[in-house]
This record gives structure tokens, C-alpha cells and sequence, in this order.
């Protein structure tokens, strides 16, 4: 597979939340605005590309038995690292994300590449697949996030944009929102991908 | 914080799926079937209570004694990750129609962020040991509520008639909007 090919997957064809769905525990909670998706769409391509590259390059070396608790172990340290990172120079994003910036070692998404592709392919070919998935997945989470902010408090990345009688409708910014918002993306994404198929 | 509002807390109010979203992964993945929903949460109370006590000792028995704060996150996972395998050879065992019906989501309550996130929050809060044991089981059990409830609107769906574009994921997401809406009335209750 050539490495254009692999970055486009990550990006549009498989883009890991709106066609594999999965990692959609900070997909919802974070994407409360703009600014919150799009860091935390950072914070995880950074942890991915690291993970990805160290994996691949430990993959002779690891038994097939052993490999996730190895996987975890090298997730968990870039996780810490970013972490770190955040707290030192980016302080109020580091407490809008709270507990998901830990969490990002759970983000079933890098597990998913570490396994599906890391594990089986060259380093390079697995940083380019490390950038294009989270690069998809920062896509997908400031998306929903600039569609949160504007209808749930009338602005995008903390600009007001919306007339001055706007009334913001705050239920979109709340775990509710997030459900609701992201289900009608998916929705409308299937739209799509069913015509694609049906010609 | 009184032992009586942190459970009605975990379990209602701050409801890991509905209100904190954590753990959406098996929520969405494992609740087809009321039965294999109930077992997973009976799989994830048992692997959360005992990881939210057992991370706690760890953190402050071992990791503050030593100065090691920064290594939580590894730390924690790797304990969550030991427990799961313990958890799976023991279903393994002693119930294999549950173990098959589980499938893959058994070894995927390790990437469950409910349960790290459990393990955290108890540190993050301060909890006493006692405090920690009630708010990680409390917890669980408020994940397995959701997800059993969830489960049984989502056996009657599968027999309604619903819009091509909305079947699958969009109409459980939808759902799952509605009862975290039902959920939020629930703020005002301590």
C-alpha cells in the first residue's frame, strides 16, 4: 500500500469516528467547542504518531502473545509525556480537558492502529498512518465542535458570530447535545455513502 | 461528602455514561441484547470496584511513598489491564455461553474508559478507601443501568420501522440523546 493511499484512508475513507465509530468517549465529551476538539484532535495525533512509530519499530521484537500489554505500556508513556506537555505550556486547555487527557490511553482508536497497522508495517508507512488518523479524528472532532459552539452558545472558536437576539440553545453543549449532534452527522454522512454504493 | 450522595451521585446524577460520558464504546457496542448487556455490566462492576480499591492502594501506598505521581497513568492501566485477564479466565471458566456472548468486548473493558476514569476521579476527589469502594461500585452500577436500559429500548427498535439513513448507529445515538436528557432532570436531586 503506498503511503498517499494510507494517508487519505486515515483522513476520509476510514476516518476513525465517522466510519469505524469508534473512540467516541472524547469525541462527545470534548467536543463541546471549537477549541476543546481541536486540542484534544492534537493531543491524541501526537500520542498516535509516537505510538505508532515506536510500535512498528518494536514489532520483530515483540511475542505475538505479550503484544497488548506492550502496546499499552508504550501508549500510556507518550500519553504521559502529552500530558505533561499540556499542563506546562497549555494550562487552560489542560483543565477544559480534565480527565481526558488521561484518558486519551484508552482512545480505542490508537489501540486500533497499533494493532491493525503499526504491528504489520514499516515505521514510516505507520507515522503516516499515526498522522492521518488523528488528523481525521481532529477533522471530525472540530467539526462537531464548531457545530456545538455555534448553536449552543452562538460562537466558533470563542468568537461570537450568531445576531445579538440569538439565544443560544445551551442543550447542544450538554452530554445530551453531543448525542443528539453527532448522530444526525452520522446520519447524514450515510446518506452519502449509500448513494456512492447504490451507482 | 456523606457515603449515601455518592451513591445516589454515581448512580444518577453524575451517571458515567449519560452525564460524564465515559465508557460510550461497549455502551453503544454491547447493548443489542438486554442479556449480553447485563452481562457485561455484572463484567464491568466486578472489574471496576475492584480496580478503583486496588489503583487507590496503589497510588497512595506505593506511588506518593515514593514520589512517583507522574507514573498514575501507566500504573493504572497496567493493574486495570491484569485485572480484565483475570476477570476473563475466571468467565472463561465458569460460564462459557456468557464468555462467547461477550465476545470481543470482554478484553475491551481494559480500554473502557469508565474504569480508568473511576480510578482517577477517586484519586482526583480525595476519597478514603471506604469512599473510593462505594464510588467505584456505585459508578458501575450506574453504567449498568444505563446500558441495561439502553439495551432493552434498542430489542424494541430493531422492530420499528426506521428512515434507511438513520438505522444502525445515528438511531442509538438519538436514543442515547433522549436519556441523557431524561438523566439531567436528575441534577437537582442533592
Amino acid at each position: 500500500m503506498n503511503n498517499r493511499r494510507v494517508f487519505m484512508d486515515g483522513i476520509i475513507f476510514n476516518n476513525p469516528t465517522f466510519v469505524q465509530v469508534i473512540g467516541m468517549c472524547p469525541t462527545l465529551a470534548v467536543s463541546n467547542s471549537a477549541v476543546n476538539g481541536f486540542g484534544m484532535g492534537l493531543a491524541a495525533t501526537a500520542v498516535l504518531i509516537g505510538s505508532n512509530i515506536v510500535i512498528s519499530m518494536l514489532r520483530k521484537a515483540t511475542p505475538d502473545e505479550i503484544r497488548i500489554p506492550i502496546f499499552i505500556v508504550v501508549i500510556a508513556t507518550f500519553v504521559t509525556i502529552i500530558e505533561m506537555i499540556v499542563q506546562a505550556f497549555f494550562t487552560p486547555l489542560y483543565e477544559a480537558l480534565g480527565i481526558f487527557l488521561p484518558l486519551i490511553v484508552v482512545n480505542c482508536i490508537i489501540l486500533a492502529r497499533a494493532e491493525a497497522f503499526a504491528f504489520k508495517n514499516s515505521v514510516f508507512s505507520s507515522a503516516v498512518d499515526g498522522l492521518s488518523n488523528g488528523l481525521g479524528f481532529t477533522l471530525a472532532l472540530t467539526i462537531l465542535g464548531v457545530i456545538r459552539e455555534l448553536f449552543g452558545a452562538g460562537s466558533v472558536f470563542g468568537k461570537t458570530v450568531m445576531w445579538g437576539s440569538f439565544e443560544p440553545m445551551s442543550i447542544i453543549v450538554q452530554p445530551a447535545g453531543g448525542f443528539l449532534v453527532l448522530g444526525i452527522l452520522l446520519a447524514i454522512f450515510s446518506i452519502f455513502t449509500a448513494k456512492k454504493a447504490s451507482v | 461528602m456523606s457515603l449515601f450522595v455518592i451513591i445516589i451521585s454515581g448512580i444518577l446524577i453524575n451517571n458515567y455514561v449519560l452525564s460524564r460520558i465515559l465508557g460510550i464504546c461497549p455502551f453503544l457496542g454491547v447493548s443489542k441484547q438486554v442479556e449480553t448487556a447485563f452481562g457485561m455490566s455484572m463484567a464491568v462492576t466486578f472489574v471496576m470496584t475492584l480496580a478503583g480499591v486496588i489503583t487507590w492502594l496503589a497510588q497512595t501506598y506505593v506511588l506518593e511513598k515514593l514520589g512517583l505521581g507522574y507514573m498514575q497513568t501507566v500504573t493504572f492501566i497496567l493493574v486495570i489491564a491484569a485485572l480484565v485477564q483475570f476477570v476473563e479466565m475466571v468467565i472463561q471458566k465458569f460460564s462459557p455461553t456468557l464468555y462467547q456472548s461477550l465476545g470481543i468486548y470482554l478484553p475491551l473493558i481494559t480500554t473502557n474508559c469508565a474504569v480508568l476514569g473511576v480510578s482517577i476521579l477517586n484519586i482526583k476527589e480525595e476519597f478514603g478507601l471506604l469512599e473510593t469502594t462505594v464510588n467505584s461500585a456505585a459508578s458501575a452500577i450506574g453504567f449498568g443501568l444505563a446500558i441495561v436500559l439502553f439495551a432493552g429500548i434498542r430489542e424494541r427498535l430493531e422492530l420499528s420501522n426506521i428512515p434507511e439513513a438513520f438505522k444502525g448507529f445515528p438511531i442509538a445515538l438519538f436514543t442515547a440523546s433522549l436519556m441523557s436528557l431524561a438523566f439531567l432532570g436528575f441534577a437537582g436531586l442533592v
